[in-house]
């Protein structure tokens, strides 16, 4: 079994840049911060590549992938008495995976912002955040136990708020950046919750034991409302992952976090932070197999974000809004592919999704960058005028919408086949969501780069900003010939619900052909459609919008959703919670801290009168004494 | 004297000694203050003689006592009197109810 | 009762009824007037114990100096015609109860307490006439004299010799205490 402790290296890299970025980049590094962050995190990131290369290039030779590997045991924290808390790194396919795309996604934006943040007065701290981002997101993925994902979990808050707040002086980003933490504090606590249930359910927080230990039949039922502890625990800890992963309700931060930079969206509220959520479901899997109520949960919530998000991103102006709720739509695929068994089909999109969602948005920010407005009406007939952008941009929405041989199509197949055989009403909604999907990224497209007539000579972007660009289109458009459940491993986790999931490596190839049609058939007109509303300017849009009515007015305000917490918010929290704790803080809590004041002040007032100054006073005083010790040694003491 | 026993005498002095102590936490005035304190010794001195004549006949120790009693009271007096005019030339008043400067 | 017990009931009561007047009488120049009875009766006392130095040098110390300083210190002060201020009516009050429950415990523990004579005496205080030894020759000014004066064992001429300084230094301190400071006529 090789050894991995060079995955030390992988996460202190961009942890010991954060630091050293943080501490001396506003005096010392200035200008150099940036060249300096890239440099670790390239480090980190071919660490991270060979790391990959040595274990899948083993496991393709043995022939039998899946392996979970355990390293870098270290002793955290021992409470005595079999109770101790360790930190550990475990490396398997999925671990894997994520640190070559968290690395190599971090990678370019780091490169893109060379250019992109170029001039910004806090670039130091711009390249420190992200560099604590880029560790963060790396400890978790890597973590070996609950309670070390919980607090790399806690960690990519942290960075995600910095970040998205960077712009401190823009109250609608501070406020931004406050709702995203808040409302991914608030599920944490639900995850909280549930770390706590399933550690205490079997005695132990490290990802191996505690499956083993839930999973054995010895383990004592104890219910709780009728329901079990341990569907009570895996639904909290889910809570939790929704909250970061922007699953309904929990999804109101996400368009909000828009205010960062655009290269910030691109690596964390597209790429790797959001899929957190569907991450920690991924690892914990084996045990949500086993459930199979909690995983209808998962299904369900999946797959309503998913079409719901869609709708809304089809009314949407802003650029970065409709590439937000695409990411909440896209998430909410990965989601529902968990619920319906589809282990390998998940982390497959999540794998091909951060290719193509990183690239739309750092392609957004170049076209923002040249339009110096977020809104599609103040874009159009780009396409002679930055041609690179629009070939990639143009690869990564046929990537997203399914058209084969982008690497979209083959993992979007993948979970509408896993969802067949699980559920056929929610088969059918990923199939509708899908040509929702073509529809409103082909809007986008349209709208941003023909529409209008198209003028102009092609303007030059930096090298640093179209390297990565270019790199990743090549990567949205050939990971899907990347032999991705051969390196999940045939036997392992990929199987473990049983059922649908066995036997599929076999099914792929026949069913493939057959089921590939319907999705990208309903993708097609999805795009026919988008070409013949937005192609060329016209009154057809608002036609149709107000043929839909209601139906428009309600997906363009959001659903109302955040109209509703904020009446939860103001009007019941607020009045019928918040008021009386204040009342309560500060009448009674206070009022007993005075009232000890006062008393205290009382007394000393009522003492003090016997330092009166006066001698013939403390003459009295003394004779007492002395007339008392007498009496109390004479009598009391003999 | 060999009617009165011992005890009646000593009563006498004990009966002084607390008059005076019932002057000294009494009177206003620093004078008459200092006149409780003479009564106070006084009564010492009675003690110390009747001690002497009853218990210990042949010798002459309480004489002693009483002797150098007597003088130390004679420096203290003089002393106390000259903190008295002292206190009355600053304060116009040796009312020791005025003097609590010191109070909290 | 003898005459001797008779004298000595009458001196107490003297001492005791001028000591009361003294401590609370409300004119000054009377309650130095009291004292100066108290103190004379205590001699008188003295004289009752056959202790006659005792006596003289009382009425000469206490009664010629101590009382006749205190008046004059009276006469410095203030207007020895004016009343005295009453005492404060709670002190008062605790102050009795205070002296009143010293002199009752004293009393007890008094009533108590069994005085043995030392061996050299006989059994009885001089039933035939006085103490040969206590009386006129025990206490005599030369006996004291030579006591006081004397180098042995039970000589006083270390406390003597200490006395005398410690009156010297009441002398000065009383003088540096009670002088005027002339201001500078410059």
């Amino acid at each position: 079994m090789p050894n991995y402790a060079v995955i030390a290296w992988i996460v202190g890299l961009p942890l010991a840049g954060f630091v050293a970025l943080g501490l001396l980049g506003r005096r010392y590094f200035r200008g150099m911060s940036g060249v300096i962050g890239t440099l670790v995190v390239s480090i980190s990131t071919g660490l991270s590549l060979w790391t990959a290369y040595r274990y899948f290039a083993a496991c393709l030779v043995n022939g039998h992938c899946g392996a979970q590997v355990v390293s870098l045991k270290a002793d955290w924290l021992s409470f005595g008495r079999g109770l101790s808390i360790n930190m550990s790194v475990i490396v398997d396919p999925i671990s894997v995976m994520m640190i070559v795309v968290v690395g190599l996604v971090s990678l370019m934006v780091h490169v893109f912002s060379l250019g992109y943040m170029r001039g910004e007065e806090r670039y130091g701290t711009y390249y420190a955040f992200l560099g604590l981002f880029t560790a963060s997101m790396l400890g978790l993925v890597l973590s070996g136990n609950l309670l070390e994902t919980y607090i790399f979990w806690e960690l990519v808050g942290c960075s995600s708020f910095l970040l998205i707040g960077y712009y401190y002086d823009r109250p609608t980003a501070v406020a931004a950046a406050k709702k995203a933490f808040i409302v991914t504090r608030f599920a944490d606590l639900g995850f909280l919750v549930g770390i706590l249930i399933l550690s205490f359910q079997a005695k132990t927080l490290d990802f191996q034991g505690l499956i083993a230990a839930l999973l054995d039949p010895r383990l004592p039922h104890t219910t709780f409302l009728g329901v079990s502890l341990l569907s009570w625990g895996l639904a909290l800890v889910f809570v939790g992952g929704a909250g970061k992963s922007a699953m309904f309700p929990l999804h109101i931060w996400l368009p909000d976090a828009m205010e960062g930079p655009t290269p910030v969206s691109a690596l964390i509220h597209a790429a790797t932070m959001v899929v957190a959520g569907v991450y920690l479901v991924a690892r914990l899997f084996v045990l949500y197999a086993a459930d199979p109520a909690v995983l209808q949960i998962v299904l369900y919530a999946g797959v309503f974000s998913a079409l719901l998000a869609a709708i809304i991103a089809c009314t949407q102006t802003d650029i970065k809004r409709v590439l937000a709720y695409s990411t909440m739509s896209q998430i909410g695929y990965m989601m529902f592919a968990l619920g319906a068994y589809g282990y390998t089909a998940s982390m497959y999109h999540l794998f091909t999704h951060a290719f193509f969602k990183a690239l739309l948005f750092l392609c957004a920010g170049v076209i923002i960058h040249q339009v110096h407005s977020n809104e599609m009406k103040d874009m159009g007939g780009l396409r002679k005028v930055m041609p690179l952008t629009h070939g990639c941009f143009l690869v990564a929405c046929l990537a997203i919408s399914g058209i084969p041989p982008f690497s979209g199509f083959f993992s979007k197949e993948e979970i509408l086949l896993a969802a067949w055989h699980a559920n056929k009403f929610v088969y059918g909604m990923g199939l509708f969501t899908s040509g929702l999907t073509a529809f409103y990224m082909f809007r986008l497209y349209f709208s941003v780069f023909w529409s209008r007539p198209a003028e102009g000579h092609a303007h030059r972007i930096p090298v640093v900003e179209s390297v990565p660009l270019v790199i990743l289109a090549l990567g949205a458009a050939f990971a899907g010939f990347v032999p991705f459940s051969r390196l999940m491993g045939a036997g392992g986790v990929a199987e473990a619900g049983g059922g649908p999931g066995a036997g599929w490596a076999a099914e792929v190839g026949g069913a493939f052909s057959r089921m590939a049609i319907a999705p990208v058939a309903l993708a097609l007109v999805g795009i026919a459609l988008a070409a013949y509303l937005y192609r060329r300017e016209s009154d057809r849009p608002a036609k149709v919008a107000a043929a839909l009515g209601g139906l428009y007015r309600w997906a363009y305000h959001k659903f109302y959703v955040d109209e509703i917490y904020l009446f939860i918010t103001r009007k019941i929290i607020f009045n019928l919670i918040g008021r009386p704790a204040a009342w309560i803080d500060r009448n009674i809590v206070d009022g007993m801290i005075n009232l000890l004041a006062a008393v205290t002040a009382r007394i000393a007032t009522a003492i003090k009168g016997f330092q009166s100054g006066k001698v013939q006073d403390y003459a009295l005083y003394f004779f007492a004494g002395i007339a008392g010790l007498a009496v109390l040694f004479i009598y009391i003491y003999t | 004297m060999s009617q009165v026993p011992l005890n009646h005498i000593l009563i006498v002095s004990t009966a002084l000694f607390f008059i005076g102590m019932y002057g000294l936490l009494t009177r206003r005035n620093l004078i008459t203050m200092l006149m409780s304190v003479e009564l106070i010794l006084n009564s010492v001195n009675i003690n110390f003689v009747a001690f002497n004549k009853y218990l210990y006949p042949e010798k002459l120790e309480g004489v002693f006592f009483t002797l150098f009693i007597i003088g130390i009271a004679a420096a203290e007096a003089a002393v106390a009197i000259a903190i008295i005019i002292n206190l009355y030339r600053n304060f116009r008043s040796i009312d020791v109810e005025t003097t609590d400067e010191m109070k909290f | 009762m003898s005459a001797a017990a008779v004298t000595f009931y009458i001196l107490s009561s003297f001492i005791l009824v001028t000591g009361v007047l003294a401590v609370t009488s409300r004119k000054i120049f009377r309650s130095a007037i009291w004292l100066l009875f108290s103190l004379t009766g205590i001699a008188g006392l003295y004289f009752w114990l056959q202790m006659e130095f005792i006596a003289a040098v009382q009425v000469v110390v206490y009664v010629g100096g101590i009382v006749v300083l205190i008046i004059f210190s009276i006469f410095l002060t203030q207007q020895s015609g004016k009343d005295l201020p009453a005492p404060v009516r709670g002190r008062s009050v605790l102050a009795g109860l205070a002296a009143c429950a010293g002199f009752i415990l004293t009393c007890v523990l008094l009533r108590q307490y069994a005085f043995r004579r030392s061996g050299a005496a006989s059994g009885t205080l001089g039933g035939g006439g006085g103490l040969s030894v206590g009386s006129g020759g025990g206490a005599s000014v030369s006996n004291i004299g030579e006591q006081l004066l004397s180098t042995s064992e039970h000589g006083y001429v270390l406390p003597f010799e200490v006395i005398s300084i410690l009156l010297l230094a009441a002398m000065i301190g009383c003088i540096v205490i009670a002088i005027k400071v002339k201001p500078e006529e410059k």
